[in-house]
């Protein structure tokens, strides 16, 4: 069956040993996207893409880029370029060498080798750093360099290891915003892999969330935040809100879940008896100083502000409220008539059943 | 810095300053000075240049000494071929208890003495040795064969002798180098060898200068290898400084002799930075 993606993954699994850090894998990714591969510290999302870039090989399964199989084709003959979670820039060489390296590796000339690089380092924004050394320069023209080592030989696929790892905070948002854009600008298919769940949500067209070395569930990052597919997926992308509780029967819209310590609320899932994990998104709780206001609302509660979160627009309460073995935790609009509560002061928060995320536990 | 602290830093530095000053800095002025007297008249010496004018004019000096010079170069080379996938290996694949074996190994020669180390290659190189045996055994040879006294068995037990001075350095640079900088080559689109020349040996490059500096110099004023496993074919020019000071009892000439050799090996270890772009700092750091 011939394919039209960029990237197919195949029943890949990895194992060492007897340790599975990979397995039974199966994506595709198709032609200008970017995928992003989401998952927590060691869930084996580097070995996966070094079995992409063909620095390991896989147990079983497949590889096939532009739907050739990369089984026996050796990391220098693939068509895909690696930008790696400590960036290896090769300190021996100035950053225009760094950039050239590639394609004197394919036979391309000196002189022509040189001028494309300069062009490329150019189009990252480095115009004029060619002869300088990579230990002079900054985290995230360091980063530029690493990006445009890859993109200058016009690779079928990017695979970025966590790359924005080690930048800091300020930095880290500015870079996702400029990888976007230069992906978008080169058109190039992106694989992109992090433990950072903002990384992926805003870069990515795609993400696959990943455990324990298997896939969660692959879908837009809307898709991924709205309907998460299991209870990692749901802890996992987004902040959220969780409880334990019991399915105790369907109600008219839904599921009934008994909270642990008595209390009834309505929620959406496929759990049908027994223990249960509730999911409700902090913004998703509407809040109110007094009942009346959320009379609409199926799930209805009472309770007292036991902190105020502040961070500016992310700002949030922590409630206590009767029935809950965790606060619920809402956000809290700064621009609203509740933006000067108080720890202490009574509130009541409600949610719809649509917006509390039932499943088995 | 009050008086106190001077005086501990003083104690401190004192072994040292006497190290230096004792060892190597007086007998080397005293070389310098004794190499430019020159004998006018039994036991009556005067000042001039006649010891470092018989070197020039005497063919048997320095041909030894050229030779000595490009042999030593050789030996350094040969050494450096060999040591370098050995600490490739030692620093990138081996790992724990392997890697210390391996050490230990390259260690185990130098547990016995020179002289021993250079008798035991003599009892295997020798006519009625083990390998002469070995060799007539499998019927390669007829005879018995002498594999002593020429310039390979000179070169085997020099390159035996250095190979751990050229290894250890290697291997420490070898080890610092980020295993990703290396795929990184690769991924690239570099071969084996493009990631030797272009990534491996750059990033080797001061072990690689101080290993051959080492290595050089202890080849150069190495005496017992040459003379035992060459004999009189080993023509080193220690063996020429050795007699003049031992054999002809003429100290001023040794001394002229002594301090060409200094000259020599300076010169070179000069040129051999020079030429690698090394300084001699990040050298001995390496070292
Ligand atoms: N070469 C290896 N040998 C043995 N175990 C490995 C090797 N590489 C990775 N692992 C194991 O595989 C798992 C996944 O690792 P990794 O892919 O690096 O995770 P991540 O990049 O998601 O943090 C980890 O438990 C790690 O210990
Ligand atoms: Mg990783």
């Amino acid at each position: 069956m011939a394919s039209s993606n960029d990237l197919d993954i195949v029943n890949v699994t990895k194992r060492f040993g007897s340790h599975a850090a990979v397995e039974d894998v199966s994506f595709s990714v198709a032609p200008g996207e970017f995928f992003s591969i989401l998952g927590p510290s060691g869930c084996g999302k580097t070995t996966l893409m070094r079995m992409i870039a063909g620095f390991e090989h896989p147990t079983s399964g497949d590889i096939r880029i532009r739907d050739r199989s990369m089984i026996g084709v050796p990391a220098n003959r693939r068509p895909v370029n690696m930008v790696f979670q400590s960036l290896a820039l090769f300190p021996m060489m100035s950053v225009g060498e760094n950039v050239a390296y590639g394609m004197t590796c394919r036979g391309v000339g000196r002189a022509e080798a040189d001028e494309r690089a300069a062009r490329m380092l150019e189009r990252v924004g480095l115009n004029g750093f060619g002869h300088r050394q990579v230990t002079a320069l900054s985290g995230g023209q360091r980063q530029r360099v690493a990006i445009a080592r890859c993109l200058v030989l016009e690779p079928t696929l990017v695979l970025l290891d966590e790359p924005l790892g080690a930048l800091d905070l300020k930095l880290r948002e500015h870079m996702k915003i400029e990888l976007k854009q230069l992906q978008g600008t080169f058109n190039t298919t992106f694989a992109y892999i992090t433990h950072d769940q903002s990384e992926a949500l805003v870069m990515s067209d795609r993400i696959a969330v990943m455990n324990g070395g298997r896939f969660e569930q692959i879908g837009s990052p809307r898709d991924l935040y709205h309907n998460p597919g299991t209870p990692f997926v749901a802890s996992f992308v987004g902040e959220t809100n969780r409880w334990r509780g019991a399915v105790s029967g369907a109600a008219d819209r839904g599921l009934s879940v008994r909270l642990s310590s008595g209390v009834l609320a309505q929620g959406r899932g496929d759990a049908k008896t027994g223990d249960a994990l509730c999911f409700v998104r902090p913004e998703a709780i509407a809040l109110a100083a007094e009942a009346g206001a959320l009379q609409i609302l199926p799930n209805r509660f009472e309770g007292r502000v036991s902190a105020v979160l502040f961070d500016g627009a992310n700002s949030s309460l922590l409630i206590n409220a009767a029935g809950f073995d965790e606060p619920i935790r809402a956000v809290l609009p700064q621009a609203g008539p509740l933006a000067g509560i108080t720890v202490g002061a009574p509130i009541h928060v409600g949610w719809t059943a649509d917006a509390m995320k039932v499943f088995a536990a | 810095m009050t008086s106190a602290r001077r005086l501990t830093l003083f104690l401190m530095m004192a072994p040292a300053i006497l190290w230096l000053g004792l060892l190597i800095v007086l007998p080397h002025v005293e070389i310098l000075i004794l190499s430019f007297s020159e004998r006018v008249a039994p036991r009556v010496y005067q000042f001039g240049f006649g010891n470092y004018l018989e070197f020039f004019t005497e063919p048997l000096y320095w041909r030894t000494f050229a030779r000595t010079a490009i042999m030593s170069i050789l030996v350094t080379a040969i050494t450096l071929l060999l040591a370098f996938p050995i600490a490739l290996y030692i620093a990138r694949v081996a790992r724990g208890r392997v890697k210390a074996m391996l050490l230990l190994l390259c260690l185990l020669p130098f547990w016995v003495s020179e002289l021993v180390r250079t008798l035991g290659w003599m009892m295997l190189l020798r006519e009625t040795g083990l390998i002469s045996y070995l060799l007539r055994a499998t019927g390669l040879a007829t005879q018995p064969v002498e594999l002593l006294y020429n310039d390979g068995a000179v070169i085997l037990g020099l390159v035996y002798g250095g190979l751990l001075f050229m290894i250890v350095p290697l291997a420490n640079a070898l080890e610092s180098l980020d295993p990703s900088v290396v795929e990184a080559g690769y991924d690239l689109g570099g071969s084996r060898a493009t990631v030797l020349r272009r990534i491996v040996i750059p990033h080797a490059m001061p072990g690689i200068v101080a290993g051959s500096i080492i290595v050089f110099m202890l080849t150069v004023g190495n005496f017992a290898t040459p003379v035992l496993l060459g004999g009189k074919n080993g023509l080193w020019f220690t063996e020429q400084i050795y007699a003049q000071f031992i054999t002809r009892f003429n100290w001023p000439q040794g001394a002229a002799f002594g301090m060409l050799l200094l000259l020599l090996s300076s010169a070179i270890v000069w040129a051999g930075l020079r030429l690698t772009g090394q300084g001699l700092g990040t050298t001995l750091r390496q070292a």
